[in-house]
């Protein structure tokens, strides 16, 4: 790995690379000891220690548990979802016999690559006419349909490291082919497929721009409140509610490299 | 479905040492298409239908043919020179008493107020007024002018014929600056109305800047990644991916308050000394392309990090070993490899940018709005359908050029990490 290279030009790479690691992380490590501080103001000195802002993120009358309530019941669906019909396909395309199999990829990865607020706006015309915005059914056909990309994509990617001798093996050995797929293939692409439903459910659960059109008032999710808290004045407890999701991101950062896929893309997260 | 799945595979395993045979082939293909068709569908009637219905409502017109279908019937046999004729007028009495106190009248007056200033008034004056005639003296058009002098003039009927066809081309034209005069010619909208054009440039110039950031802040990073030692790489690693996967909204609002006036960076600046009054650094175009490029970088990176890994450090060395300068080598050698994980890299960042709505609405001025704030505006606030999809339409196709160009240069798998 050790390619030539003048001393100068790597301790710049260096200096340069320290300096991205602060732009990257700094931000969101700055604004952690704020969500602790006593007072009510986003700057430091830090006054003094307080879990007040927890307290107030947390109270069972406050408006953060029924969003976020809501955000699971939201994300589980799309993922459930987005996760059966992601990677049916994906076993589908990875089969290589279909005719213009670049042109279905194209179509199945489109979600992605069309702007949410096109496809939130456009979805929110067509529900409205038929009685599906401010319902949960509604949000979770949107944000499955915008999730089931990184499905695809994550175990169409899995698939290409999978051994199909193993299934011919097991229609050998007399399995019908509903038994062979959940006995040999599922079990091996589970990484795959978990990780999919994971991104999916990652990408509904921080999606705003699908909830501000068609949730309604009934369907407020985490994003879409803490959208409407920055608008109108930051307070700590925003902050609070941000360290929550750090701490939140940290655990599934771990559980991703469990997967086997630490390094994993996470495919476009509009906004 | 699992009955027919069952016997090709069967059929397929079972004879794996023949060549398959024709039908055999087209079973298993069957078999495909069986399974990618659940989310095609689902994709069709989701995703597919709204985006395609929303070309539909950038072109549509039935407002004023579904409130007022004689008038509109009448202005489709007009040559449109000068006043209708006295039936078009006895037309138009007749849908304002037909339509009186219904929501289409309401609808049909706000189009028509889209082409005329003023017509909303107009037209309920109007229809307040006809309701106590039952047998006009001196015929429709003496009637209707004399409760508004404005029926009697020209660009009142231009207009309302403009707005009466079933497709227009009024949207699309506004979202583009452009106007159709009463004549039929289409001329550029006055300068104080033109908006959207750019709007438009600076999305495309929005996302253009952040690309560029992205691209040189980016591309040193993935070969960081790549050629530092393991133990440095894997923490940055970590330093890109933690941003990455951290809410959108954790991220803006902590640049909010690291940037604002009383923030975090002003406070620090301020008693450092370094400057006397604290920055404006955010709400502004330096806040919007600090966030944007925060939250894209890691677009740009992963892409062309995937490239790097799978390129060999052989090459180099073999350009080393033929006496290339290691600059030289690095642009002609490692350079060219890389790129199409640049191209895909810079394509999404730029996509995914354009789009962008939450940030600049949420860090940006008011001068830094993109194209996405008017399509949300027209669909939620003024309820204008038809200017919000013209718009989205626009976006949208320009995005759909760029990424069937790109998609036909490095293939739609690479945009998409898979190869």
């Amino acid at each position: 790995m050790s390619r030539p290279m003048p001393s100068p030009t790597r301790v710049l790479h260096y200096a340069f690379c320290c300096a991205m690691m602060v732009f990257l992380v700094g931000p969101i490590l700055a604004v952690i000891p704020i969500s602790f501080s006593s007072a009510g103001f986003l700057s430091y000195p830090i006054p003094g220690l307080s879990l007040q802002w927890y307290d107030k993120v947390l109270a069972a009358s406050g408006p953060w548990l029924p969003a976020l309530r809501n955000s699971l019941i939201v994300g589980t669906g799309a993922m459930a979802l987005a996760t059966v019909l992601g990677t049916l396909a994906a076993l589908g395309l990875a089969r290589n016999d279909l005719p213009g199999r670049s042109f279905l990829l194209g179509l199945l990865i489109a979600p992605m690559v069309v702007p949410v607020v096109i496809s939130g706006v456009a979805m929110y015309f067509l529900f409205a006419r038929i009685g599906l915005t401010a319902s949960y059914a509604g949000l979770i056909l949107a944000h499955a349909v915008l999730g089931a990309p990184f499905v695809v994509i994550t175990v169409t990617a899995t698939l290409r490291n999978f051994d199909t001798t193993l299934v011919r093996a097991a229609y050998s050995l007399g399995a019908s082919p509903v038994h062979a797929f959940f006995t040999v293939t599922l079990p091996l692409i589970l990484p795959g497929v978990l990780s999919g439903g994971l991104f999916a459910f990652i990408f509904s659960f921080d999606e705003v721009v699908v909830a501000l059109f068609i949730g309604g008032p009934e369907q407020r999710t985490l994003p879409r409140q803490m959208f409407d808290g920055i608008r109108d004045t930051i307070d700590p407890s925003i902050l609070a509610m941000s360290t929550l999701l750090v701490g939140a991101t940290v655990i599934f950062m771990v559980l991703l490299t469990r997967l086997g896929r630490g390094t994993g893309s996470k495919p476009g997260s509009n906004a | 479905m699992t009955r027919m799945a069952s016997t090709t595979e069967t059929l397929d395993g079972t004879s794996a040492l023949a060549p398959p045979s024709l039908s055999s082939r087209a079973k298993a293909r069957m078999v495909s298409a069986l399974l990618i068709a659940p989310l095609v569908l689902f994709l069709t009637l989701v995703f597919v239908l709204p985006l395609g219905g929303m070309l539909v409502h950038a072109v549509e017109n039935g407002e004023v043919g579904g409130a007022l279908p004689g008038v509109a019937a009448e202005m489709r046999g007009w040559t449109g020179e000068g006043l209708p004729p006295e039936s078009a007028y006895a037309a138009l009495a007749r849908d304002l008493k037909a339509a009186h106190g219904e929501p289409r009248l309401g609808e049909a007056s706000r189009r028509l107020n889209y082409e005329r200033a003023g017509y909303r008034a107009l037209l309920a004056k109007t229809a307040r007024a006809v309701r106590s005639i039952d047998r006009p003296q001196a015929g429709w058009a003496a009637e209707l002018t004399g409760i508004d002098a404005r029926w009697g003039e020209a660009a009142t009927w231009a207009a309302l014929r403009r707005a009466s066809p079933p497709l227009t081309p009024y949207y699309l034209l506004t979202a583009l600056d452009l106007r159709m005069d009463d004549s039929g010619s289409i001329l550029r909208a006055p300068a104080e109305e033109r908006i959207y054009i750019d709007t438009l440039g600076r999305t495309l110039w929005i996302g253009f800047v952040t690309t560029l950031l992205c691209l040189v802040l980016g591309f040193p990073l993935a070969h960081a990644l790549v050629s530092l030692p393991r133990g440095f790489a894997s923490v940055l690693m970590v330093c890109v991916l933690l941003p990455f996967w951290t809410s959108l909204l954790v991220r803006t609002s902590a640049w909010i308050v690291v940037l604002q006036k009383e923030g975090v960076l002003n406070g620090l600046l301020t008693r450092l000394g370094i400057v006397d009054a604290p920055l404006e650094l955010v709400f502004n175009r330096f806040g919007l392309y600090v966030a944007m490029v925060h939250i894209l970088l890691p677009f740009m990176i992963l892409p062309i990090l995937s490239v790097m890994k799978g390129i060999s450090p052989s090459y180099m060395r073999a350009s080393a070993s033929l006496g290339a300068h290691p600059a030289v080598g690095f642009l002609k050698v490692y350079l060219p490899m890389t790129l199409p994980g640049v191209g895909a890299g810079c394509l999404m960042t730029f996509i995914i940018g354009v789009g962008y709505y939450i940030t600049p609405s949420l860090v940006g001025g008011a001068r830094d709005q993109m194209t996405s704030y008017f399509i949300a505006y027209y669909a939620n606030t003024t309820i204008n359908w038809g200017l919000s999809s013209a718009l989205g339409a626009i976006l949208l196709l320009c995005i759909m050029l760029l990424y069937a160009t790109v998609g036909r240069l490095i293939g739609v798998g690479r945009i998409a990490g898979i190869q």
